[in-house]
């Protein structure tokens, strides 16, 4: 299993064809208290780059964008009821949605844990 | 792509710098995030807007409101004179009273909202919006006579302390507060340093407003912020405070295309100036009182769990456009979301449903009475 970043703050856990996707610690610092996520419905299919869910903080709404295309295989059914899931453990039980990959050369342009500390680090 | 912003020489030099207020380090030190609001570094959260929103329901929280602005008019008649403005009754208002105004323009929209305090000798304390400051004083001095002096306080700050241990926590730096009831004001110390402290807010919690001497500051805070009652709140809990209390933010649901009838501000329209008239905008807001406006600010409980924020469309049946939404958020004290907006006037009916159109996708709303949360504000006699 291998982890990557985007420049948008998503992770992507990967295992063979299977993706979990969420988004970073740094991010949910960034939004603060989290009040509302909306995830995809499986079978969804997302491109790269484009908007796959919705997270809400109290002062703000947000958009989070899939790391790579594929097939929704999941959205995480705990944040409907309890969105705070993002805040606590951002990168584990606040996990956004699982998906199935169709181009997984596209994760060749993503960041490793090395470079994302590092992308975080001059922000 | 790179994303990196890139610094082009400021060649601009009408774009106004972003300004420090006395109190920037303290909040930074205290781990503020800080943004920049109406012109200067504000803190917007230090632990989280929820924690922080409850904490000034349960005990109390101190505010920095510096970028507000405090005015001083003075002269013979200055009350008189304020009146061709505003609709209040100011000449009425006694020594140490306070009234919450609004400034109006020619046709009655309004620019400001504000409060007006009477000083013991009869001069006027007022305190404006911070993003308005400016345009007030350029109003005031276009419109007031020129023996009405206009006092620019910027080398005061001013601090907000509220929540239901407001009283506790301030009494014990400042004793003789506690006396004070709501909407009146008066002159005290703290180690020598002349304070203006006022009983009032925009949390619809209990609580108070001080003016103090910006070389004074720094200290005064310290001292609040050591009481066990209270903690640094920023901006982002003042805002969903004020939106549970039902008050309206100027820039947000306030501006000038909006009416005080619209906005539902009919209270402060007092008795004898609604005889009277004789204030910008005069006819048609009597009008509109008589007749009722197209529109009205109302207060709206969300369904679901997803706020519903300002921009959003209020919609008809058909998914015609008939009104909008001027506020809007998760309130932590309520749970649910909750928002204001302007509606036909006709639908502006507690129990009467709604749906809001946001980013494409269609949220069902009820229209409540407002406040959300019930004030708690202290109107008689001492809180022991």
């Amino acid at each position: 299993m291998s982890r990557h970043y985007t420049s948008d703050h998503e992770w992507i856990d990967v295992d063979g064809d299977g993706a979990t996707v969420g988004i970073t610690d740094y991010a949910q610092g960034q939004l603060g208290d989290i009040v509302f996520v909306e995830v995809p419905d499986e079978g969804r299919e997302v491109a790269k780059g484009g908007e796959a869910a919705v997270v809400e903080s109290v002062k703000a709404a947000s958009d989070v964008y899939a790391p790579v295309s594929g097939t929704v295989t999941q959205g995480n059914p705990a944040l409907v009821d309890d969105p705070s899931l993002v805040n606590s453990d951002p990168e584990g039980e606040g996990w956004f949605f699982k998906l199935r990959l169709t181009h997984p050369s596209e994760l060749e342009g993503l960041m490793d844990e090395a470079a994302y500390k590092e992308f975080v680090s001059g922000l | 792509m790179s994303d990196h912003v890139i610094d082009e020489p400021t060649e601009a030099p009408e774009t106004p710098a972003i300004e420090t207020l006395p109190l920037d380090a303290w909040h930074r030190d205290r781990g503020a995030r800080m943004v920049e609001f109406a012109g200067y570094h504000m803190p917007i959260q230090y632990d989280g807007i929820m924690a922080e929103h409850l904490w000034v329901r349960e005990s109390a929280g101190l505010f920095d409101v510096s970028h507000m602005g405090q005015l001083r008019i003075e002269g013979e008649g200055a009350d008189a004179a304020l009146e061709a403005l505003l609709p209040g009754d100011i000449k009425g208002l006694g020594t140490n009273r306070i009234r919450y105004s609004l400034l109006l323009a020619e046709d009655g929209g309004i620019l400001d909202d504000l409060m007006v305090t009477r000083l013991p000798g009869g001069d006027l304390y007022v305190v404006v919006n911070g993003a308005t400051k400016y345009e007030d004083l350029g109003y005031l001095r276009e419109h007031l006579p020129d023996d009405i002096t206009i006092n620019h306080m910027d080398e005061h700050a001013l601090v907000a302390v509220q929540g239901p241990k407001a009283v506790d926590a301030v009494e014990r730096l400042v004793p003789g507060v506690a006396d004070l009831v709501f909407m009146t004001a008066g002159a005290f110390a703290w180690n020598g340093v002349a304070l203006w402290v006022s009983r009032s807010g925009y949390t619809g919690e209990d609580g108070y407003e001080i003016s103090v001497p910006a070389d004074a500051v720094q200290g005064f805070a310290d001292a609040l912020a050591n009481q066990p009652e209270v903690k640094p709140i920023g901006l982002g809990a003042r805002d969903s405070l004020r939106l549970e209390a039902g008050l309206p933010l100027y820039g947000h649901d306030l501006d000038p295309e909006t009416t005080p009838v619209a906005a539902d501000l009919g209270f402060a329209l007092s008795k004898r100036r609604r005889e009277e008239g004789g204030f910008m905008g005069a006819e048609r807001i009597l009008g509109e009182r008589e007749h009722g406006s197209a529109l009205k600010r109302v207060g709206l409980i969300v369904e679901g769990r997803q706020p519903v924020r300002e921009g959003a469309s209020v919609v008809d049946a058909s998914g015609e456009t008939i009104g909008r939404v001027t506020s809007g958020g998760f309130a932590p004290s309520v749970g649910q979301p909750i928002a204001m907006a302007y509606v036909p006037a006709a639908l502006a009916v507690p129990g009467t449903n709604l749906s809001l159109s946001q980013r494409g996708k269609l949220h069902q709303a009820q229209i409540v009475p407002m406040p959300f949360v019930a004030h708690r504000y202290i109107r008689r006699g001492a809180s022991k």
